[in-house]
């Protein structure tokens, strides 16, 4: 049986993992080739790079560190923020990286998705998808969420971009359900599981891990491949070995913590 | 002279598998000539993306014919494995055909997320399976794909995702891992090291 992923996501900038408050009051955490180890040893089943240099300033992501990580860990990793072209995800690719991941550029131009799909397989195209809900109930996307003062709400409907999306042929889709994020008071199951019931592809759950009973709750209740987070791995307050042993008592598919 | 070589067929995952050789000590350069392929001792035919253009690729570079007469061990990886076999419902393309198969979509269905992504058991269908040395039955290897070849009577190992599939194949000294032994942590690199000891 397909094991359930559990998979950090560290935030790059200029070559170091930060962790801020969205786009402000970064703090250093460090060398990405030791982080990008320490979670690899700790049984991080993939891991998710989102340069956070690239996007806002419209240049493509630095390969340098690509190549590096690819070089020294021996499980899967994606690559994300400023990719909004064919050749730039190739640069990343050919760097080493598994998977890119684009989100604001295939709202801009969603043939991008396609274009992607055709040059590299449906298998490396990873659509991030930052939504919310609206004041009339409705769940839309959010686009450039890497800058608060640019942030904008699109009319388009979460659901419908999902099914727009696989139709294009993005072969995963990491949802990040912005109500809950950075709340820790565990995933928007029910997105998420509006969002399974229309996507055949993986699905990847983001936002709102606070503990391990939010990783099973989400696995359970919403079907998904993976969970995604951030703070709760950097800070500490769960440890991924740990967070195994408790998903294994639950009767969760995880892979083995060597 | 180099011990094992990698064969250009295209693709992204080169130099994942180009360092994951590193890793265990190995230099294997990147290749389409024909001397340095016959000379090395292993050869391997990485692979990411379609069979259509692999085979393209190797066809272009007038590799099919040599690399079917290789004797030395060769090892396909994911896609490089797909295209060991007779023929890819994939752009429906004619393959090497050193292993008995063809290669067919998942099925997926309820609960069967198509492509098959992610980690998932490897069982053993051969014990004596010279790849698998020292590894567990049921070890996780991580797995990208949505092809696969459903006929099992070139399988050393099997996976299950709805159907079952072949997860390593071995056919004298033709041998194929449908998943990335370069991003399998510890189950690939012993794998890789039992190819190239």
């Amino acid at each position: 049986m397909l094991s359930r992923r559990i998979i950090p996501c560290l935030d790059v900038r200029d070559g170091r993992v930060v962790k801020g408050v969205r786009f402000r009051d970064h703090v250093d955490m460090g060398d990405i080739e030791q982080l990008a180890m320490r979670y690899r040893d700790a049984g991080a089943d993939e891991l998710v790079f989102y340069d956070i240099s690239a996007s806002p300033d419209a240049r493509s992501v630095d390969v340098g560190w690509v190549e590096r990580v690819a070089r020294i860990i021996d499980i899967p990793f994606c690559v994300a923020g400023g990719i909004r072209s064919v050749d730039a995800a190739r640069r990343v690719l050919n760097a080493g990286a598994d998977k890119i991941s684009v989100n604001s550029p295939a709202l801009e131009r969603p043939h991008l998705i396609t274009e992607l799909a055709d040059a590299f397989g449906v298998q490396c195209v990873v659509l991030g998808v930052d939504s919310l809900r609206d004041a009339d109930g409705e769940w839309r996307v959010r686009q450039y969420t890497g800058d608060p003062s640019r942030t904008r709400a699109l009319p388009r409907r979460t659901l419908d971009w999902l099914s727009e999306a696989q139709d294009l042929g993005a072969g995963e889709i990491v949802l990040n359900c912005m109500g809950s994020d950075g709340v820790r008071q565990g995933y928007d199951l029910e997105q998420l599981k509006a969002a399974r019931r229309l996507c055949r592809v993986p699905l990847i759950a983001s936002g709102g891990a606070g503990k391990a009973e939010h990783f099973s709750q989400v696995f359970e209740q919403a079907d998904v491949d993976g969970a995604l987070a951030a703070s709760v791995f950097h800070n500490g307050s769960i440890e991924i070995p740990e967070l195994k042993r408790y998903l294994r008592q639950q009767r969760i598919e995880v892979r083995d913590v060597a | 002279m180099s011990r094992v070589v990698l064969i250009d067929a295209g693709g992204s995952n080169i130099g994942s598998v180009q360092y994951a050789l590193q890793r265990i000590g190995v230099e294997a350069p990147l290749t389409r000539d024909a001397g340095q392929i016959r000379a090395a001792e292993r050869v391997i035919l990485p692979g990411v993306g379609a069979a259509m253009p692999a085979m393209q690729r190797l066809r272009e570079a007038g590799l099919i014919e040599l690399i079917r007469q290789l004797q030395q061990p060769l090892l396909g990886v994911c896609v490089g494995m797909q295209i060991l076999f007779e023929r890819s419902e994939e752009g429906d393309v004619d393959c090497l055909g050193l292993l008995p198969g063809r290669v067919q979509k998942l099925a997926g269905g309820e609960g069967l997320r198509i492509p098959h992504m992610g980690w998932n058991r490897v069982f053993k269908q051969q014990a004596d399976e010279p790849l698998l040395v020292g590894i567990e039955d049921g070890a996780h290897a991580y797995f990208v794909h949505s092809y696969a070849v459903l006929d099992l009577s070139a399988a050393a190992a099997i996976c299950e995702h709805g159907q079952r599939f072949v997860a390593v194949a071995r056919r004298g000294n033709v041998a194929g891992a449908q998943f990335h032994p370069e991003r399998s942590a510890t189950f690939g690199a012993r794998l890789l090291e039992n190819f190239v000891r």
